[in-house]
């Protein structure tokens, strides 16, 4: 599903190099985790995959089911079915969260040469998966994340991206800000998505939430590559002994 | 989604160009438009005759006319435009409930016009009742125009109360139960439009006013409206920036204890607009809202909204919001001013006036004054100018909404405070429709 290759990024304006050589593989229906210290490159992986201005991809590539990813415009990229949780999503105020939400699918489905919904099945889809996410009604009449709690913004992640069912999902952070109660309502919303034709990269600091999504893969970055990847005890290691003993293994490797 | 680059930004003054002195330039304005001297409005006209010879047109160096070159409304003439691009009415308000009059180069066209009956409302044209010995408008025409003259002149509105011939004279008694729209159209392609309305609410009356259309090569409208206490004026103008987009707009409006004003202007096609808008909160607990939404694109494009708000009363509440989207090297101008008389305690008043700028090319120049002479007010202002927000444009691809769609969604974000102050909720709904309309279809080019 989603390949990438020795990916090598800088910053656009400061010409300084962030990524230095990631490489990665997420099979179709596998959830995948990345870990790393604190700056090793995980967002801006997130950000080069769904298009954000402001990196350059220097050497390397990315495809999602053989597409070539760096080459589409960011909404090109939603279309392919790549999503993005925002480790710290956008407040825009002034924009209706129903009119974002439903701008998006129906744009999303226009693209793929599908359908538009109707507002009727719009409202009852988003009020169900609203729900699912304890996501009050009163919440969906706000503009985008205006006003929302940390965890509120994250659990509006999550109702996007089942919203919007995309093939590639990346969770940034998701866990960070949460509560244990919706710790565990991302957790289920995630999982409840998972199927043999959708994958997921999560990037988290914690084992916890890989307690509730269990992944197939760890990766652990560091400056800008993969270093170590291996089982769900890999997490558990990290969890335990912190990043120490990892790194200075991959150093002698 | 506006990043506050500066919080109140110091004006540039540019050159305006020269042009011919201004008392040769009003004698030919004046020749090509004589003034009317019979009829009831007579002795008004005679008097705002007698102030413009004494002011003059204004030059580039007139201080409130630094932003603006006032050389294409000092012109004898507009220059005559192509009548084929215009492609009948607007949409906007065409599937509101209302009751429509029509104006054809500035003359009140009674057959194009639904039936001027509406109960609690008292219409007639100027021309009619310039005709009509005794009548009242004869004690109101110029009135709370000439009385806007201080301290900043207004020599466009003087030249209007001088040489208009037509227009609306309308007396609201009860609470009209849909709105009155005046609806401008063009029929000859150099009709320099002259057009001066009058508007009496008398206490605890209603109207709501809607102005849309084109007026001509060049339009001038003036709007004098006298509100008695506790009565409601809701006034809608959307673009009436005429066919050649040169036009200057003034509302004079007294508002008297406990009655209200809400003014909002649309404009999404000037190209170079004045709009003024001088108010006097006369009495206790008077209330006045300006605020208007701009869309500017193209270099020559300048569109400048002054205002001068006025409290004399206790309690008084005003409120300006002005937003200008601004491309392709436009200007937008915004000199808004709060003037808060000895005695006028507890005066509530609010001004904030924003621009969006889509490029670096485009420009907003913003003055705001307030002026104070009591001690227990509340008055603040602000100003801003921001460019479009990355992040936010970014976020709204991710989720597959076209960069086109993304940024329209975003235009009307930043504009949604200024709809904010259209009350009733449909009108608001249809502006706002029409908006986006018109954005989706300028960002298809
Ligand atoms: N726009 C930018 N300008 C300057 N430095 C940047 C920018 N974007 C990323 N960086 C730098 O690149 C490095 C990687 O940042 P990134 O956000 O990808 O780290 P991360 O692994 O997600 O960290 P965290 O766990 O703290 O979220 C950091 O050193 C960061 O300061
Ligand atoms: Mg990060």
């Amino acid at each position: 599903m989603l390949e990438i290759k020795n990916l090598h990024v800088q910053l656009e304006e400061e010409g300084k190099q962030i990524l230095k050589g990631v490489t990665l593989t997420v099979p179709a229906g596998e959830v995948h985790a990345i870990m790393g210290p604190n700056g090793s490159g995980k967002s801006t992986t997130s950000y080069v995959l769904s298009g954000r201005e402001g990196y350059e991809v220097t050497d390397g590539s990315a495809t999602l089911d053989g597409r070539d990813l760096l080459e589409m415009e960011p909404e090109e990229r939603a279309a392919a079915g790549l999503f993005l949780a925002f480790q710290y999503p956008v407040e825009i105020p002034g924009v209706g969260n129903m009119t974002f939400l439903r701008t998006a699918v129906n744009a999303q489905r226009k693209a793929r040469g599908e359908e538009e919904l109707s507002s009727g099945d719009f409202l009852k889809l988003v009020r169900e998966k609203a729900k699912a996410l304890d996501i009050d009604a009163e919440m969906l009449k706000r503009p985008v994340n205006v006003g929302f709690s940390g965890g509120e913004k994250k659990r509006n992640e999550i109702l996007q991206m089942a919203m919007l069912e995309p093939r590639m999902c990346i969770l940034d952070e998701t866990d960070s800000g949460l509560d244990v109660d919706a710790m565990r309502l991302v957790a289920e919303g995630v999982n409840a998505l998972r199927s043999p034709e959708r994958s997921f990269l999560v990037i988290t600091h914690y084992q916890r939430l890989l307690d509730h999504i269990v992944p197939d893969v760890v990766h652990i970055m560091h400056d800008g590559r993969i270093v170590k990847s291996g089982g769900p005890e890999l997490a558990l290691e990290v969890e335990r002994n912190g990043y120490g003993d990892i790194l200075a293994e991959a150093a002698d490797a | 989604m506006l990043e506050a680059v500066k919080t109140q930004q110091t004006p540039v003054i540019e050159g305006a160009p020269r042009s011919a002195p201004a008392d040769v330039q009003l004698d030919a304005r004046l020749a090509a438009a004589p003034a009317p001297m019979t009829g009831a409005t007579a002795p008004a006209r005679a008097d705002a005759l007698a102030r413009l010879k004494e002011q003059g047109l204004p030059g580039p160096r007139h201080e409130y006319w630094r932003y603006t070159d006032p050389a294409p409304f000092n012109a004898a003439r507009p220059e005559p435009v192509a009548l084929e691009t215009v492609a009948g009415d607007p949409k906007l308000f065409a599937s509101v409930d209302k009751l429509r009059l029509v104006f054809v180069d500035g003359r009140f066209d009674a057959a194009a016009s639904d039936d001027p009956a509406l109960a609690g409302v008292e219409i007639t044209t100027l021309a009619q009742a310039d005709a009509q010995p005794g009548h009242w408008v004869a004690e109101a025409y110029g009135v709370l125009e000439a009385q806007g003259q201080k301290p900043v002149r207004r020599p466009f509105a003087v030249l209007n109360t001088a040489v208009a011939t037509d227009g609306l004279v309308i007396r609201v008694t009860g609470k009209a139960d849909r709105p009155v729209q005046i609806l401008y159209r063009p029929s000859d392609a150099g009709a320099d439009v002259i057009v001066h309305h009058v508007l009496r609410l008398e206490e605890g009356a209603e109207l709501t006013l809607l102005e849309n259309g084109l007026l001509g090569a060049r339009g001038n409208v003036v709007i004098e409206a006298d509100l008695a206490p506790g009565a409601k004026l809701h006034h809608i103008a959307a673009p009436r920036a005429g066919v050649a987009r040169i036009a200057t707009t003034h509302l004079f409006a007294r508002v008297a204890e406990g009655a209200s004003l809400k003014s909002f202007e649309l404009s999404v096609d000037g190209r170079h607009m004045r709009s003024e808008s001088v108010i006097e909160l006369a009495g206790d607990d008077a209330v006045a809202h300006v605020a208007a939404a701009v869309l500017g694109d193209g270099g020559n494009l300048r569109h400048d909204d002054t205002v001068f708000i006025t409290h004399g009363g206790l309690r008084g509440e005003s409120r300006q919001v002005f937003k200008k989207v601004l491309k392709n090297g436009a200007t937008g101008v915004f000199q808004g001013k709060i003037l808060v008389r000895p005695g006028a305690q507890k005066t509530d008043g609010y001004q904030i006036s924003q621009a969006l700028l889509l490029d670096e090319d485009s420009q907003f120049l913003a003055k705001p004054e307030l002026e104070i002479y009591a001690d227990d007010v509340k008055c603040s202002h602000g100003s801003t100018t921001g460019a479009l927000d990355e992040t936010a444009l970014f976020y709204l691809r991710s989720r597959g909404v076209p960069r086109e769609r993304a940024i329209v969604l975003l235009v009307l974000s930043f504009l949604a405070d200024a709809l904010e102050e259209v009350e009733d909720e449909d009108l608001r709904a249809e502006i706002s429709g029409r908006l986006e309309d018109w954005l989706t279809a300028k960002a298809q080019g």
